[in-house]
């Protein structure tokens, strides 16, 4: 190993650079607002399928559990690709998980339950899975509430650190939400690929938690050991 | 003809003359009318939205050959209900051999070679037998029955289907004192249906009847649908339809009916044994496991945000087959 820095080899560096250039945070939003831009323009097509209520409520569960996969693995892809700048991308990646969480939650409770809110307590009541989903997307709450600046001055840093780690036991409740919306239809295939990459994050990121805690200054480490 | 007008002597700097500017008035008209007309093709492309503004129509789409019919006359065989679009009979469909997803079957079905095709019939029937398609189509007159379809998944359709009762291709086998039930088995064959080599279900599909429902004749052995022969990923070329149980008692692409004596297996109970029962009876009062069944969607018709529409017992045929479960626990036997 060399002992260059990992967020100065040339590939880091130029993705780091490119991160770090003032559209590509406006880019990345745009980006994120893909999804949407798609089911509107499908809709205005007739393009959602023979059920579009089923097509939204499917397609923002799904992009939910993309945004939180995506999130995660920003803090494992600083550390173990040396992607620093992705960093400032955290946040925005975060409340775009929250928004499809929103959506999700909107076309459940709006287009499944019509608005009832008696209903959607019903419903809660009686399918532990779509209760799961729902605890996953109340704990997204106070996350993206908390997510501007005056938040961690007034929490605190440690405190609000630790508040944000809650996403990793939500992302746990959503893949189980969805591991068991298609449980007994044989079709684990797909959440058996989410799985797989929370899990790869979770390692990941617990490996890291390890060595910054037994390194005693606390320090992120620029570059690995020679 | 010249992109670009110019006036005699066009130097390049001369003004347009006054007869080629446009009025602000007919300015304004222009913009007022494209206006409307962007509204006008905004309301027309948002159905989805609103719901109702398909096209519908029974007619015969002209996609696949003509199967004529007559009328039915059974009892309760032509509901009052706008029939669900061709295109998404034709499209939403649940056939697992072909994939699991709802386009799936429209998409890969094209591969299923439905010609020529028998129906072995066998088990404790005194004239057990192998019959041809043809002689299948020819066996009692068909007749055209315009029943609603209710999938457990919670959405629902009304379909034309083109068919005859069961009852009579039962009456010509004669069954014997032994046949309780009806065991019907679907073609499961790897080269034709790409997901048969995979672990969704257990193939071949199977499913059954007590043999009193086989007989109801709102049972329906279906041909066509539309004024047409089944499209492939409907069930072609014959596939079951009981209209009062939910979508997925009604096999497809049957190749095999066999009377036993014994209350027969399901591919769905083998599955799941704790969601699918044998009945599967539409029951708004009796849930799935893991979902309600009071409601369900119309698709095609309830707009998107139009609350969904309440579950019918018996999907609307309790005054014809309620009969047949006097004095049973529906919450058990589901």
């Amino acid at each position: 190993m060399t002992g260059r820095p990992l967020a100065q080899r040339p590939a880091a560096l130029a993705l780091n650079r490119a991160a770090a250039h003032p559209l590509a945070k406006p880019l990345l939003f745009l980006l994120c607002l893909g999804p949407l831009a798609g089911w509107i323009w499908a809709g205005s097509q007739g393009g959602l399928g023979a059920n579009p209520a089923e097509t939204l409520l499917r397609g923002t569960g799904l992009w939910t559990l993309r945004f939180l996969c995506l999130v995660l693995a920003v803090t494992p892809l600083r550390v173990w690709a040396g992607l620093v700048a992705l960093a400032r991308w955290r946040r925005l990646l975060g409340l775009v998980a929250f928004f499809y969480a929103l959506l999700h939650f909107l076309a459940y409770a709006w287009l499944d339950m019509g608005f009832d809110p008696a209903a959607v307590a019903r419903d809660l009541g009686k399918r532990p899975f779509a209760l799961v989903g729902f605890v996953a997307f109340v704990g997204l709450l106070p996350l993206a509430a908390t997510s501007w600046n005056g938040a961690i001055r007034w929490l605190g840093a440690a405190r609000w650190r630790a508040l944000h780690r809650l996403v990793y036991g939500i992302a746990m409740l959503g893949l189980l939400h969805f591991v068991w919306m298609r449980a007994s239809k044989n079709r684990a295939s797909e959440a058996a690929v989410y799985a797989l990459i929370l899990g790869v994050l979770f390692v990941a990121r617990w490996l890291h938690a390890h060595r910054t805690k037994s390194r005693p200054s606390g320090r992120q480490p620029t570059s690995p050991p020679k | 003809m010249p992109l670009i007008r110019r006036a005699p002597q066009d130097t390049g700097f001369n003004h347009p003359v006054p007869s080629e500017i446009t009025s602000p008035a007919l300015y304004a008209r222009r913009r007022e009318w494209l206006q409307r007309a962007g509204a006008g093709s905004a309301a027309l492309a948002l159905p989805w939205l609103a719901g109702t503004a398909r096209a519908q129509s029974a007619s015969p789409p002209g996609r696949l050959p003509a199967l004529p019919a007559q009328r039915s006359t059974v009892a309760g065989a032509l509901v009052m209900e706008r029939p669900t679009a061709y295109d998404d009979v034709t499209g939403y469909n649940n056939f697992y051999e072909f994939g699991p997803d709802k386009a799936a079957p429209a998409r890969h079905a094209g591969r299923l070679k439905t010609r020529p095709w028998t129906v072995v019939v066998e088990g404790e029937v005194r004239k057990p037998g192998t019959y041809d398609l043809d002689a299948l189509l020819k066996l009692a007159p068909m007749e055209e029955r315009i029943y609603r379809l209710r999938c457990v998944e919670g959405w629902s359709m009304v379909i034309p289907w083109i068919g005859w009762s069961l009852a009579h291709l039962i009456r010509r086998v004669e069954p014997t004192g032994n046949a309780k039930y009806i065991e019907f088995s679907t073609l499961a064959d790897p080269q034709q249906m790409p997901q048969v080599s995979g672990r969704l279900l257990e193939w071949p599909y199977t499913d059954g009847l007590r043999l009193d429902e086989a007989m109801h004749p709102l049972t329906l052995l279906a041909f066509g649908l539309y004024g047409e022969i089944l499209p492939n990923q409907n069930g072609a070329p014959l596939r079951l339809v009981v209209p009062w149980k939910y979508g997925f008692k009604g096999p497809k692409s049957i190749v095999r009916i066999r009377f036993v004596e014994r209350q027969p297996v399901s591919t769905w109970m083998r599955s799941s044994p704790g969601e699918y029962g044998f009945y599967a009876n539409v029951n708004p009062n009796v849930d799935h496991p893991r979902w309600s069944q009071a409601s369900e969607r119309r698709i095609g018709e309830d707009g998107l945000f139009t609350r969904k529409r309440a579950t019918l017992m018996f999907n609307g045929y309790e005054a014809q087959v309620g009969s047949l479960y006097a004095g049973m626990d529906l919450q058990r036997h589901f």
